[in-house]
């Protein structure tokens, strides 16, 4: 029953690690365009093994994963990386910034690792905008190591964005940082997803910052075993 | 060009580690090269020279002491013989003798007592200037003269052997008056000087007031007819000028004044075996050597020791290559988490495999870089390396 209008639309999911005990089954779910959507559910449901196969990370045993037009689960490993990095941008619970990169590298990074992104001065001067968007512009020569936890996770942010990706993955973004913080990041990456009408789809452990997005899916729903 | 920007990015970053890995690099690789380079070079020298030595008589002791002060000027002098053996050697008619005395040396470089004949054995033409004439010159060698400073007209004084010896050898002022081509031997390195004025440097031979014209009584110790004995205060002439030359004199038999050794060429094979055989008996106090047997003892103990040094350098490198295997492997542990999220991000395996290689090959190429330069360097100074390690 796969929609047309769904940015993300999986059906009869079914995935299993190798050699483990945990399995994840969702038989329907799906995210509209544009829409911010928080997922929880206890430790070990299998929240972030469905950003990796939403990314294309991991590859489903069975079932279809569809994102924006295009079959993830249809795709092969080379397809689906071109896939994940045209399409999907990533924001990670501990940023994943490289220490030995300036912010503007950082932000970069993802042209750099890949001939399916050009970077251009055009590219540069987006970058250079979204870290003045983000308030990191005054820290664009900096490393990681100089920075904050909050500018962290906003450079992070801008990395994600960068590419104009249809839809980011966040995977418990604001769960290192405090509370004045994960207000700001949070902020910070409604607005830069409203300006670009891009989905969000964020793991979140965090129940307060639940009423903020547009719906909530829990994984007690779902069915699973053993650590995902 | 991506994986080699990101590849710099980390090595600047993480400089350290980068800088002990290429010294490790360039270190196995300089290793082999600079002493192959060295041993090269010191076999071409010792061995051209030697050949082209026929024979050498000196003092008996220590062959190998003889032949490199006597052919390389090296710094450990052996016993010196009297004149009277170059004087043998003639009356044998067997060989032309030309003697060597290296006891004295010039601002660092040694004096090379000798006579004309060393010049045309050697093949030795100035390059600028004359060869010696007279008492108190000097030909200097094309080294000796870009270091010094040193053209025709200029002047080199000898220097004391000790300062605190107030008896012993004084300086004397040589007036330079040729530079010798570059010989690429250790001529080019030598002050030559006519065996007389090393004599006199020596104090054997000298120059003084002429004391039958003495009026300063302070001077004169006794007068008896003629002869005029004189007191230390009398000026001994600490240069040898026109004006002063006709002063200069030696004292007794110059059959017994000193040498280091005696080249002898002789005129042919058999006159060289026949004249080996004379200097053979047990009372025999002077030995005759072939330079390039003793030479050729002495580069297969320098072998000898390079197959040792080859043995212990090759399990050095490849302790070092084991380390620098782990280090990179180390290094790949640590990074997982990176690897893990460029992957996820979208980076591909090859486009990894290719960040790590260009990696490896700045660094390899830093060290080759690096490698090359001391090799250069190496190259430049082996010539005085060699003198330094093989000579002395």
């Amino acid at each position: 029953m796969i929609s047309g209008s769904a940015m993300v639309e999986t059906e009869s999911l079914k995935f299993q690690y190798h050699e483990s005990s945990f399995h994840l089954s969702i038989p329907y779910f799906a995210v509209q365009a544009g829409e911010k959507v928080a997922v929880v559910g206890p430790s070990g449901s299998g929240k972030t093994t469905l950003l990796n196969l939403l990314a294309g990370i991991l590859a489903p045993m069975e079932g279809s994963i569809k994102v924006g037009k295009t079959a993830v689960s249809d795709l092969n490993d080379a397809g689906r990386r071109e896939f994940r990095i045209r399409n999907i941008g990533f924001v990670f619970q501990d940023f994943e910034l490289l220490d030995y990169l300036s912010v503007l590298d950082n932000i970069l990074h993802p042209y750099r690792i890949t001939d399916a992104l050009k970077l251009t001065g055009e590219v540069r001067q987006r970058a250079i905008l979204l870290a003045e968007q983000m308030g990191v512009d005054s820290h664009i020569k900096k490393h990681p190591k100089e920075l904050s936890q909050g500018e962290k996770q906003r450079t992070a942010i801008c990395r994600a964005m960068l590419p104009q990706p249809k839809l980011i993955l966040a995977d418990e973004a604001t769960g290192n940082l405090d509370p004045e913080n994960k207000t700001r990041i949070l902020d910070l990456l409604f607005a830069a997803v409203d300006d670009h009408g891009t989905t969000l789809l964020a793991v979140t452990h965090d129940h307060e910052l639940l009423r903020r997005f547009d719906r909530v899916i829990d994984f007690n729903h779902f069915q699973s075993d053993g650590p995902g | 060009m991506h994986s080699f920007y990101l590849a710099w990015k980390y090595i600047i970053y993480n400089r350290i580690k980068t800088a002990v890995l290429v010294a490790c690099v360039t270190l196995i690789a300089f290793l082999p090269f600079a002493l192959q380079l060295l041993l090269e070079e010191s076999e071409r020298q010792l061995t051209s020279r030697a050949v082209s030595t026929p024979l050498v008589i000196g003092a008996k002791g220590s062959a190998l002491d003889l032949v490199m002060n006597t052919l390389y000027f090296g710094d450990e002098h052996p016993e010196a013989i009297r004149m009277e053996a170059v004087n043998r050697i003639w009356d044998s008619e067997l060989a032309l003798p030309i003697p060597v005395y290296t006891r004295f040396k010039a601002r660092g470089f040694p004096i090379v007592g000798t006579t004309l004949d060393y010049f045309e054995f050697r093949r030795l033409e100035p390059a600028s200037g004359r060869n010696m004439a007279v008492l108190g010159e000097c030909v200097v060698g094309a080294r000796v003269s870009a270091d010094l400073n040193l053209k025709p007209g200029g002047s080199l004084v000898s220097s004391p052997e000790s300062l605190f010896d107030l008896a012993g050898v004084y300086p004397l002022k040589m007036k330079v008056v040729g530079v010798l081509e570059k010989a690429h031997t250790s001529d080019d390195l030598a002050v030559f000087v006519d065996l007389k004025t090393a004599w006199v440097i020596q104090g054997l031979g000298h120059g003084h007031q002429d004391v039958t014209r003495l009026t300063d009584p302070s001077l004169v110790l006794k007068r008896s007819g003629s002869n005029v004995a004189a007191t230390a205060k009398l000026y001994h002439y600490m240069e040898i000028s026109d004006k002063n030359i006709g002063s200069f004199h030696f004292h007794g038999n110059t059959d017994g004044y000193p040498i280091t050794a005696v080249i002898a060429v002789p005129a042919d094979e058999k006159s060289g075996t026949i004249l080996q055989g004379r200097y053979l008996s047990k009372n025999e106090n002077q030995q005759i050597l072939r330079p390039k047997v003793v030479i050729d003892g002495l580069l297969q103990n320098i072998f000898r020791i390079k197959n040792v040094l080859d043995a212990v350098v090759s399990v050095v490198a490849l302790a070092t290559i084991m380390a620098i295997v782990l280090v990179f492997a180390l290094s790949l542990r640590l990074r997982q988490s990176e690897i893990q999220t460029i992957f996820k991000i979208g980076c591909s395996r090859l486009t990894i495999a290719k960040l790590l290689a260009a990696e490896i090959m700045i660094i390899v190429a830093a060290s080759g870089f690096l490698c090359g330069f001391l090799l250069m360097v190496v190259n430049r100074f082996t010539n005085d390396l060699v003198r330094r390690l093989f000579i002395g």
